[in-house]
C-alpha cells in the first residue's frame, strides 16, 4: 500500500547556553512543518535546546572525502595563523 | 547484546600483506583511532556488516519496548507510570537514532524494517521472553539495561562516526534506565513478603537472559576477530559477560536477592566471580525464533506497520498537495 | 462572591485530574506500536504531559477533600462512578484517525478551559493551569496540523478520518454543558462556565476542518453525557480494571 518513503530531514539544535546550532541527528518526515514538529518530539525530550533547524537531507552539499588533502591539509602549515606561534616574555602579562 | 552473533561474512581475518593498499589505508586510519565516515571509502564487508550491526541494534531498542510497554497501563502508581512511559519512549527514540545512523551508509528505515518483519533481520534474544509481573520491569531494567550499558560504552569508540555518534546519545539519555529498575526493585525487597517474591522470581527468570544476550563464547570466532580488528567490537563476550556477573553480584546482595546459580562463587585467585554456562541450545533457540513470545513481538510490529501505512501514506499525499499548490502560488 | 464548598470543589478537580488521566491512559496503549516512530515518540509525549497534569490536578483534589487520599489512591481505589472524566477521553483508540480526532476534539477545548482556569481566585488552580496551558498549546498544535494532513490526503484517509468525527462528535456537547458543580465554582470565581467556552471552539475547529475538507456535523445532533457526573460508557470500568488490577492486587503495598 504504502508507495513513497517520508523523506529524511537532518536537525540541528542550539542549546541554551548560546553556541551555534549543533547537528543531533536525523528523522523523518513529510514536509518541513511537519520535521520541525517531529525534531521536537523526538529531540527536546530533555531540555535540550532553545531553538531548531530542519534541513532535507537531500539539500545538504557535503566535500568529498576524496578532496581531503587539498582541501584541508594546505592549512597545515600556516602555523603563524595560531596565537602559540609568538612567544611572549614571561613578564609581559595580558596578551 | 542488542547486536548479538553479526556476521561478517569473514573466512579468515586478513593480514596487511593481504590487503589491497585502499584496505591496507583503512585499517592504518581504524588503529590510528581515525574515526571512519559515511562518505568515506570502506571495505564492502565493513559497510555490511555495521547495517547488520546497527539495524539488529535498532530492531532491538523497537521490539524492546514490547515486554516493558505491556505494564505500562498497568504500573501500580502514577509515579511509576511516567518513568516507565518515559523510558520506553526513548527506547523509541533509541531505535530512531540508531535507524539514522545505518541509513547513512545508503540503507533505508523501511528496508531495514522490512528486513525485521519479513524475519530476515535479528533482534536481541531478551526481549522474547515474557514479562509476568510488575517486578520483571524491575529486573529488566537493572540486568537488560545494565547489561546494554556494559556493552555500549565501549561502542562510543567504535570506529565508525555515526554510530559512535548515536551511541553517545544513547548512553546518555539511558544513564536513568538502570536506576530505575534497581529502584524498583529496593522498593519491591522493603516491601510485603509477596512484593519479594515477586523480586525473586523475577530475578530467577531473567537472569540467564540477561547473561545470554552477550552472545556465546566467541574466543574461536572468526566473526568476532574480524569485528574487533574492523574497531566494532572492543570486547569479547565472554570480557563482557564476566564483567556484568561481577558487577551485578553485590547489587545482588545489597538488595538480599539470591542469584540463580549454584556455581557463583568469587575467585580469589582470578579476582573475579566464577559462573556456571548459559545453555547454548535455549540461546541459539531463541534467536532462531522459538522463544516464547518471538512471533507475537514481531506479529505486533508488523500490525502496528501495516495499520500505520494508510497514515504514512496520507502525509506523504498531502505535502504534495501542498507543494504543488504552492507550486502554483508562485 | 460565595465561597465554594470542599465537596464540589473536589468534584471539580477530579473532572479535570480525570479527564487528563483517562486520556494519558489510553495513549499509553499505543506506546511502541504507533504508525511511524516519530508519531510513536510524540504521542509519548503527550501522554506524559497529561499524565503529569492528572498528578497535580489528583494530589490537590487529596488535599481539598482532606481524608488523606493521595494521587495514587484517587487513581487506583476509585470505581468507574466515581470518576468524573469527560466521556470523549474513555473511548476506544480505533484506528489512528480516531486516536488524533479524540485528541484533536479534546485539546481544542482543553487549551480554553486552562486558559479559563489560569484566571481562577484558587492561586494553585491557576498554577496548575499555567504549566499545563503551554503543554496543551503544543498538543492542540500538533493535533490540528495532523487531522488537516489525514483529512486532505488520501481517499482512505479522508474517508477514516470524516468516520472518526461523526463517531466522536455527539461525546463533545458535554463539554459546554454545566451543571451545579460547574454554577457553584464559577460563582466563587474559582472556575468558569462551560457554555461561554463553545463559541470560540467551535470557530477553531471549522477552520481546521475546512482546510481538512471535513464535513461538519449536524450542530443540532443528539450529545451524549453523564461523564462529568460519574456515569460513563461501558469502556471506562475495563480501562480502569487494567489500570488498577496491580494496585488492588497488593492493598497498602509501597511501589
Amino acid at each position: 500500500m504504502t508507495t513513497k518513503n517520508l523523506p529524511l530531514w537532518e536537525v540541528f539544535i542550539r542549546s541554551q547556553h548560546g553556541l551555534a546550532h549543533k547537528h543531533v541527528g536525523s528523522l523523518h518526515a513529510a514536509d518541513a512543518e511537519m520535521a520541525m514538529n517531529n525534531a521536537r518530539d523526538v529531540y527536546t525530550r530533555r531540555n535540550e535546546g532553545v531553538s531548531i533547524w530542519v534541513v532535507p537531507s537531500a539539500s545538504i552539499v557535503a566535500s568529498s572525502p576524496d578532496d581531503k588533502e587539498p582541501l584541508f591539509d594546505p592549512a597545515n602549515s600556516k602555523v603563524y595563523r595560531h596565537p602559540t606561534f609568538f612567544p611572549m616574555p614571561d613578564e609581559v602579562k595580558h596578551i | 547484546m542488542y547486536a548479538q552473533l553479526v556476521e561478517t561474512g569473514a573466512k579468515k581475518v586478513p593480514t596487511l600483506a593481504e590487503m589491497t593498499p585502499e584496505e591496507q589505508a583503512f585499517q592504518a586510519k581504524i588503529d590510528a583511532g581515525i574515526k571512519i565516515e559515511a562518505k568515506d571509502w570502506m571495505p564492502e564487508g565493513y559497510r555490511k556488516t555495521l547495517v547488520r550491526q546497527i539495524s539488529q541494534h535498532a530492531h532491538s531498542e523497537i521490539v524492546g519496548q514490547l515486554p516493558e510497554g505491556n505494564w505500562i497501563t498497568r504500573a501500580p502508581s502514577l509515579k511509576r507510570k511516567s518513568i516507565l512511559l518515559a523510558k520506553v519512549q526513548d527506547e523509541g527514540g533509541h531505535g530512531l537514532y540508531l535507524y539514522s545512523a545505518a541509513e547513512t551508509l545508503g540503507v533505508s528505515r523501511e528496508q531495514m524494517v522490512d528486513d525485521l518483519h519479513a524475519g530476515k533481520a535479528r533482534y536481541s534474544s531478551i526481549f522474547n521472553y515474557p514479562t509476568l509481573t510488575w517486578a520483571d520491569m524491575g529486573a529488566i531494567g537493572w540486568l537488560v539495561d545494565g547489561a546494554a550499558i556494559i556493552n555500549q560504552i565501549p561502542l562510543c569508540r567504535c570506529s565508525f562516526g555515526p554510530y559512535a555518534r548515536a551511541m553517545v546519545r544513547i548512553c546518555k539519555e539511558e544513564s536513568f534506565h538502570q536506576r530505575q529498575g534497581y529502584d524498583i526493585m529496593i522498593s519491591l525487597m522493603r516491601g510485603t513478603a509477596a512484593q519479594q517474591a515477586m523480586a525473586q522470581d523475577a530475578l530467577n527468570r531473567w537472569w540467564w537472559p540477561s547473561l545470554m544476550m552477550f552472545g556465546p563464547s566467541d574466543a574461536e570466532s572468526i566473526n568476532s576477530a574480524q569485528s574487533a580488528q574492523w574497531g566494532i567490537k572492543l570486547f569479547s563476550n565472554d570480557e563482557l559477560r564476566q564483567k556484568m556477573v561481577d558487577q551485578t553480584v553485590p547489587q545482588a546482595e545489597h538488595l538480599g536477592l539470591r542469584i540463580p546459580d549454584p556455581d557463583l562463587k568469587w575467585n580469589e585467585e582470578r579476582g573475579h566471580y566464577d559462573f556456571g554456562a548459559i545453555e547454548r541450545d535455549e540461546f541459539y533457540s531463541v534467536l532462531k525464533g522459538n522463544g516464547p513470545c518471538n512471533k507475537e513481538r514481531l506479529a505486533t510490529r508488523v500490525k502496528a506497520h501495516e495499520d500505520g501505512a494508510w497514515f504514512r501514506d496520507a502525509l506523504m499525499a498531502h505535502a504534495e498537495k501542498r507543494a504543488a499548490r504552492a507550486g502554483k502560488a508562485a | 462572591m460565595q465561597a465554594a464548598s470542599n465537596a464540589s470543589k473536589m468534584i471539580y478537580l477530579l473532572r479535570l485530574g480525570d479527564s487528563a488521566l483517562v486520556l494519558s491512559q489510553r495513549i499509553s496503549e499505543l506506546c511502541g506500536k504507533g504508525p511511524a516512530l516519530e508519531e510513536d515518540l510524540a504521542l509519548a509525549n503527550t501522554a506524559l504531559d497529561l499524565l503529569g497534569q492528572a498528578r497535580l490536578w489528583l494530589s490537590y483534589a487529596g488535599e481539598i477533600e482532606g481524608d488523606g487520599r493521595d494521587e495514587d489512591a484517587l487513581a487506583f481505589l476509585r470505581s468507574d462512578r466515581e470518576f468524573h472524566n469527560l466521556l470523549i477521553v474513555e473511548q476506544l483508540n480505533g484506528n489512528y484517525a480516531g486516536t488524533i480526532m479524540r485528541q484533536f476534539l479534546f485539546d481544542a477545548w482543553h487549551t480554553l478551559a486552562l486558559a479559563q482556569l489560569t484566571q481562577s481566585s484558587d492561586p494553585r488552580i491557576c498554577e496548575i493551569a499555567q504549566k499545563s496551558q503551554k503543554e496543551v498549546t503544543y498538543h492542540l498544535r500538533r493535533s490540528s496540523d495532523l487531522i488537516v494532513r489525514m483529512g486532505d490526503g488520501t481517499e482512505v484517509s479522508h474517508a477514516l478520518t470524516q468516520a472518526a468525527l461523526d463517531q466522536l462528535w455527539p461525546f463533545t456537547g458535554e463539554m459546554f454543558t454545566g451543571d451545579a458543580i460547574d454554577e457553584e465554582m464559577t460563582a466563587a470565581g474559582v472556575g468558569f462556565d462551560p457554555a461561554q467556552l463553545k463559541q470560540t471552539w467551535q470557530t477553531y475547529i471549522d477552520q481546521v476542518f475546512t482546510v481538512a475538507t471535513l464535513q461538519l456535523p449536524r450542530q443540532d445532533a443528539w450529545m451524549q453525557k453523564g461523564g462529568k457526573q460519574g456515569v460513563h460508557s461501558e469502556h471506562l470500568s475495563y480501562l480502569l480494571a487494567e489500570m488498577q488490577v496491580l494496585h488492588r492486587a497488593h492493598p497498602g503495598a509501597k511501589w
